[in-house]
């Protein structure tokens, strides 16, 4: 499934065996393929259709954000995945199975949702919230209690210390991590996101991006991630489908080619100007062949601050760049988790990389 | 058979035979007793003469004061809980329910229980249509609130998961409209122990038929005794709904701890 597929962040390989999920759980469900089919909705009453003719294939496992402007219809084509809104025309596969001819209640439940404001019942403790759908589906006690440890467990929110409090008492950024365990509990092979992050500060939503990100290295789920921030759409995407107003389908890329050729002038503008920085965000320092450390940089270790500034291998090009920009060097050292130098990267090379 | 005499006749003559026995032997003359100093006296409030007649006069007064709001209050509920739900999924609905009982609502008690005298007759039926009847706006509305004011984020998720409407309705959008239906409640059930009294105009039951009885007679402890248990028994179930409504609402009243 992922061989055409180009990881800009997991290690090779990562794709392929699924990451047992949770500590001790069940074999976690294979992530399946969702199939967009040349899909129409029409509002009756309003002129233009919100989605028109969209067509596009989100292989399992990969996380494929819908981007756009407002109007661009990238919600409307989200609901209809789960039915929540229903198709005028065109049809939606998941696993190959058209979602007309499965019970609505049915496909939703085999679905993760997680939406913006989040929609925690403030009723329910954080552990009922989570086992809301376990207990839909009839899960014995003993399962569902597992279950919810696992998954609050898996977001970073033990149950012994936040199984019992409401939802009110969490910070936004908690909560967001309640509703994707929430959204995980039956372990669906599928998730839609409605831009999940978006009212979240910014410091609070690239803690819970990273998070997300981890956890689907872990739990592989084929994951529509709606989105109108294209510095988002590149981090979290291995796939960006953007959409014009109207719903008209204008590109639908890896992050690396979107940004490097846009289709149009429309994605060009809206995937901006810096565009070439954004590539920059894809690229690890790691990724690039290093030229051999410098003796001379090695042996001025104890006095180094007359040496070249460093970095750690899993930063971005991006950061390397702005961080000879800010010292006014053309080259910095690259460093292993060991703290040991790996090498020297040059101004030279970012560009060369960031063009390729 | 003096003892005989039934509360109705009057509470003077009752008050007067002081609760004596009847039976033979006794002078057909009833015996009024010795009043005490203070019924004597006619003060305005006597203690000795209301604790004398608890048992006999306030206590079944009281109790036939709440099974009458607690009948009326409780078909109030479940009609206006329903209506609420069928507005609440079918908003067509609630325009006709709504102007119905709003209607209901403005007709005056006195005038209400006239109307349906020649139908249902001096019953506590037509005292308990009477009181639904007037039950029935302040409860839909107030219920129907609260089901629409639950937070739609909570909604579309509910709906998002798979959670049939019938699942979001009673795991999600009725417990969320507990604190709305109880405010409801509460006015409801004090205005419906208030309306309680004025049912003494057609049937001789409730704390209302001993005003209506004291108001003839210059003597005021009867009057002021069973108007006082009017206003404490309403103060009472309205702490008792306050309580019940906290205990089922523990989520609204967490600190935050974080």
């Amino acid at each position: 499934m992922s061989q055409e597929t180009t990881e800009p962040r997991s290690p090779a390989g990562a794709h392929g065996s699924p990451a047992a999920g949770p500590a001790g759980a069940r074999e976690p469900a294979e992530a399946q393929e969702i199939v967009f089919d040349r899909v129409v909705k029409n509002y009756p009453g309003a002129g233009a259709p919100a989605v028109d003719e969209l067509s596009l294939t989100v292989p399992a496992g990969e996380i494929c954000v819908l981007l756009g402007p407002s109007g661009s219809g990238k919600t409307t084509a989200l609901m209809m995945v789960n039915r929540l809104t229903e198709p005028t025309g065109g049809d939606i596969r998941i696993g190959g199975r058209s979602i007309r001819d499965m019970d609505r209640i049915e496909l939703r439940r085999s679905i993760g949702y997680v939406i913006q404001q989040v929609g925690l019942f403030p009723h329910l403790s954080i552990a009922d919230n989570v086992a809301t759908v376990p207990k839909v589906l009839g899960w014995d006690r003993g399962r569902t209690k597992q279950r919810v440890a696992e998954l609050l467990d898996l977001v970073g929110l033990p149950v012994a210390e936040y199984g019992r409090r409401y939802p009110a008492q969490l910070s936004g950024g908690q909560q967001q991590r309640v509703g994707i365990a929430r959204a995980l509990a039956a372990d669906p092979p599928v998730m839609l996101m409605d831009e999940p992050f978006g009212a979240l500060d910014p410091i609070t939503r690239e803690r819970v991006q990273d998070e997300f990100l981890a956890l689907h290295e872990r739990i592989r789920k084929t994951v529509i991630f709606v989105s109108h921030d294209i510095d988002e759409a590149v981090k979290m995407g291995t796939r960006i489908a953007v959409l014009r107003e109207g719903g008209h389908l204008a590109q639908y890329d890896t992050p690396q080619a979107l940004l490097k050729e846009p289709a149009d002038e429309f994605v060009a503008r809206f995937v901006g100007a810096d565009r070439g920085l954004k590539r920059l965000t894809l690229i690890r320092l790691a990724d690039l062949e290093l030229s051999a450390p410098g003796a001379e940089a090695q042996e001025a270790e104890p006095h180094g601050a007359r040496t070249l500034p460093s970095l750690p291998g899993d930063a971005s090009l991006r950061s390397a760049l702005s961080l000879m920009i800010a010292d006014g060097t053309g080259a910095l050292r690259v460093t292993g988790p060991d703290g040991r130098v790996l090498g020297t990267v040059t101004l030279d090379a970012v560009r060369k990389a960031g063009a390729a | 058979m003096s003892a005989a005499l039934p509360s109705a006749v009057g509470p003077l003559a009752r008050a007067a035979a002081g609760g004596g026995p009847g039976g033979p032997g006794h002078p057909v003359i009833p015996d009024f007793g010795a009043p005490s100093g203070c019924v004597a006296h006619d003060a305005t409030f006597c203690t000795d003469w209301f604790t004398a007649h608890w048992t006999n006069l306030f206590w079944p007064a009281l109790v036939q004061h709440v099974e009458l709001t607690l009948v009326a209050v409780v078909i109030g509920f479940v009609i206006a809980l329903a209506a609420a739900v069928l507005g609440h999924f079918q908003a067509w609905f609630a325009a006709p329910v709504s102007a119905v009982s709003s209607f209901l609502y403005t007709v005056p008690p006195l005038a209400l229980f006239q109307l349906l005298v020649p139908a249902t007759g001096f019953s506590v039926l037509t005292v308990e249509v009477a009181l639904v009847a007037y039950s029935l706006y302040l409860l839909f509305t107030t219920i129907l609130t609260g089901l629409r004011e639950v937070p739609q984020d909570a909604v579309r998720a509910a709906r998002g998961m798979g959670l049939t409407r019938w699942q979001i309705l009673f795991k999600v959008e009725i417990p969320l409209a507990v604190p709305a239906i109880v405010s409801g409640l509460r006015v409801t059930t004090v205005m419906t122990i208030g309306t309680v009294a004025i049912a003494a105009y057609v049937i001789d039951e409730g704390l209302g038929s001993l005003i209506l009885k004291a108001l003839q007679s210059p003597f005021n402890t009867q009057f002021i005794g069973a108007g006082g248990l009017a206003v404490v028994l309403a103060l009472a179930a309205d702490g008792l709904l306050v309580l019940g409504g906290r205990l089922l609402t523990p989520w609204a009243h967490a600190r935050r701890t974080a």
